[in-house]
């Protein structure tokens, strides 16, 4: 058109994300991307611009005080919650239309703070409603007892036992799952997790209720757990030596809102993060609510 | 650990059904023999039925975990059916065992669309909405059927829905050789009875197979799964209302067939027969033989069945007795005790629950 309108052409500068990532997954897209999440419950905003982004085999750990919104989070990423604003970006997709068990079966798996196991059924059955996607045999061969399946359940009885017996516990199969001791109900659940076959494990205060050994047990199997599935894991925790112990980035939330994002080292010396567990240091606010 | 011991349903389920077959020789031989007597020859057939709706009801209330008010309602739907396919295919179809095949497939089929038509809306919905929605659906069923005027001849099938009650059984134009199956509210007459015993027990053979198998398998699990937590069983990926409708439609269709066969018993009947009072002694069948348990099911639906006609003698304190031998159950049933006290005699409680 006329000279008059031809414009100079736009620069373009790189951008501070501000996101981190463990350097071995630099090079990777990330597993999961979060963009100015929020979420409203009624006029109470309980979670505010959450943006996060975790590499592909990256432990992560979400902390915060009482209230913080962290559970939150969790419900917002498995669709138990529809988000008010942003976006879920999954292996690069957006979950905004899907359900709590699409999502899982894009690979999102999660353990609860308030322990939800199938307690009727048998642990190996609740490991076994885990890998429901894996078998393939259909309703009609399953009441006619076709061959395929007894093969498809023979495979998934083997991978249940398999999966088991990453907390040792495949002796325990045939056992109630509500008739478990607590420890061992929170490793089923991770072990149900597992089954779905994820690429994302969010684990809602894992060690809760455990002693240091079983804590420190439980450190060992998650990474464990991230070297062996290579998948990324999540983590909801108030035992500040389990989250400073293995998480790679640190995410911390208050009042719905992060803090502070870092490596632990950086966490621990944020003067921010101190004042959201301790308080401020004139003591007008003295309220501990943290270890 | 070898894969068969890790089965141990398929022995009991082995053993389920040779049991049941041994019942099935001795009541056949009993019969044959002339011990038993005609009026309970004659019950021989309801029992078998109940058993059946025990059985289904039990797929709903125990393995899925809702409570379904309106069973009777479906037995309705699959009796009348029945009784309207096996009138019309007289012709067709001579062979007896055939047409009564035929009859509760037909039961069954009608019984298992009203049960997906009824699923759509409310197995989306958290809570008692399934008890209520199935409660009116067993009323407004048996007030439907109460308005339908069915006869046949050879060009077909004469449908009237008689809603103003201003009709009779002239508006179906039948030619001299047609045949009024249902006449409103006096319901279908003139039925040949051809349910048998042999089909009653094939019939539960067939339903104990299918419901068994269909527990030890992925979506058996599922439905499970959803029975005990909703929210975990969506987060490890189950499609909630998909796994509800399997259940409940299956449940249907089975309460359908059964109807069919109790329909196929009687010259006459009427849809009062399957009003609120049949579903809550079907639901109590299901809760006294034990939530999920198929085998205390069976049980619990002969003997309860047969027990107030064995009290028939009693005459006026009849009702009496039962109440009060159904209130000993529910109390032993539930006591730690003697739960213990039985399941060291019989190992075939449900899964597991020797542990607790």
């Amino acid at each position: 058109m006329s000279e008059s309108k031809k414009r100079p052409p736009t620069k373009m500068v790189p951008v501070q994300t501000h996101a981190i990532v463990p350097e071995r997954d630099a090079n990777k897209s990330p597993i999961l991307e979060c963009y100015h999440l929020g979420i409203d419950f009624g006029g109470l905003t309980a979670v505010n611009d959450f943006n996060l982004i975790i590499g592909r085999t990256e432990i992560a750990g979400l902390i915060g005080p009482n209230g913080a919104g962290k559970t939150t989070i969790f419900n917002l990423l498995t669709k138990v919650y529809q988000p008010t604003r942003g976006s879920i970006l999954l292996d690069g997709r957006d979950t905004s239309k899907m359900s709590t068990a699409q999502v899982s079966r894009m690979g999102i798996g999660r353990t609860f703070q308030n322990i939800r196991l199938f307690k009727e059924m048998s642990v190996v059955d609740n490991v076994l409603v885990g890998l429901h996607h894996e078998m393939d045999y259909r309703l009609p061969s399953a009441i006619l007892r076709l061959p395929d399946y007894w093969r498809g359940e023979r495979i998934a009885h083997e991978r249940a036992l398999e999966l088991l017996s990453i907390f040792d516990m495949q002796d325990l199969a045939e056992t109630k799952a509500g008739s478990l001791p607590y420890g061992a109900q929170r490793r089923l659940e991770i072990v149900r997790a597992l089954a779905t076959n994820p690429s994302l494990l969010l684990l809602d205060e894992p060690a809760a209720g455990m002693n240091p050994s079983e804590t420190s047990e439980l450190m060992d199997n998650i990474v464990k757990i991230r070297d062996l599935f290579q998948i990324a894991i999540m983590l909801i925790e108030h035992d500040m030596n389990l989250v400073m112990g293995i998480c790679e980035g640190i995410c911390v939330l208050n009042f719905g809102e992060v803090i502070a994002k870092g490596s632990p080292d950086e966490i621990k010396q944020n003067s921010v993060v101190i004042e959201a567990y301790l308080g401020k240091k004139d003591g007008k606010n003295d309220a501990k609510e943290a270890r | 650990m070898k894969w068969k011991t890790l089965q141990p349903h398929t022995k009991q389920n082995v053993f389920t059904f040779l049991g049941l077959g041994v019942v099935w020789v001795l009541v056949a031989v009993l019969r044959a023999q002339g011990v038993l007597t005609r009026s309970a020859a004659g019950l021989l057939v309801p029992i078998c039925c109940y058993v059946v709706m025990a059985l289904s009801l039990n797929l709903t209330v125990g393995i899925m975990g809702e409570l379904s008010l309106g069973h009777a309602g479906f037995m309705g739907v699959g009796a009348f059916t029945g009784v309207v396919a096996s009138q019309s295919l007289m012709n067709a179809v001579p062979s007896v065992p055939l047409r009564l095949l035929a009859a509760m497939l037909a039961g069954a089929l009608f019984a298992g669309v009203f049960g997906f038509l009824i699923g759509i809306p409310v197995l989306r919905l958290r809570g008692d909405y399934l008890a209520i929605v199935t409660l009116a659906f067993g009323e407004i069923i048996k007030e439907l059927i109460t308005c339908l005027l069915v006869g046949v001849d050879e060009k077909g099938l004469h449908i009237i829905f008689n809603y103003k009650g201003v009709k009779g059984v002239e508006d179906l134009n039948l030619s001299p050789a047609g045949q009024v199956i249902i006449k409103g509210a006096q319901g279908a007459t003139g039925t040949q009875t051809i349910a048998s015993f042999t089909a009653g027990m094939l019939l539960i053979f067939v339903t104990l197979f299918i419901i068994l198998h269909l527990i030890y398998s992925r979506t058996g699990r599922a439905i499970m799964a959803i029975r005990d937590n909703r929210i975990a069983a969506e987060s490890v990926g189950i499609d909630v209302t998909k796994h509800k409708m399997i259940a409940f439609v299956l449940s249907a269709a089975m309460a359908g067939a059964a109807g069919a066969l109790y329909g196929l018993n009687y010259s006459n009947l009427v849809a009062a027969k399957f009003d609120f009072n049949t579903s809550i002694l079907v639901l109590v069948f299901v809760v006294l033989g034990g939530l999920g348990n198929m085998r205390g099911s069976i049980i619990a639906a002969v003997l309860l069945y047969v027990l107030p006609e064995a009290l028939r003698g009693m005459r006026d304190y009849r009702m009496l007795i039962y109440a009060v031998i159904l209130i000993a159950v529910m109390l032993t049933t539930n006591s730690p005790i003697a739960q213990s006290f039985f399941s060291r005699f019989f190992r075939f409680g449900r899964k597991g629950g020797e542990t607790e």
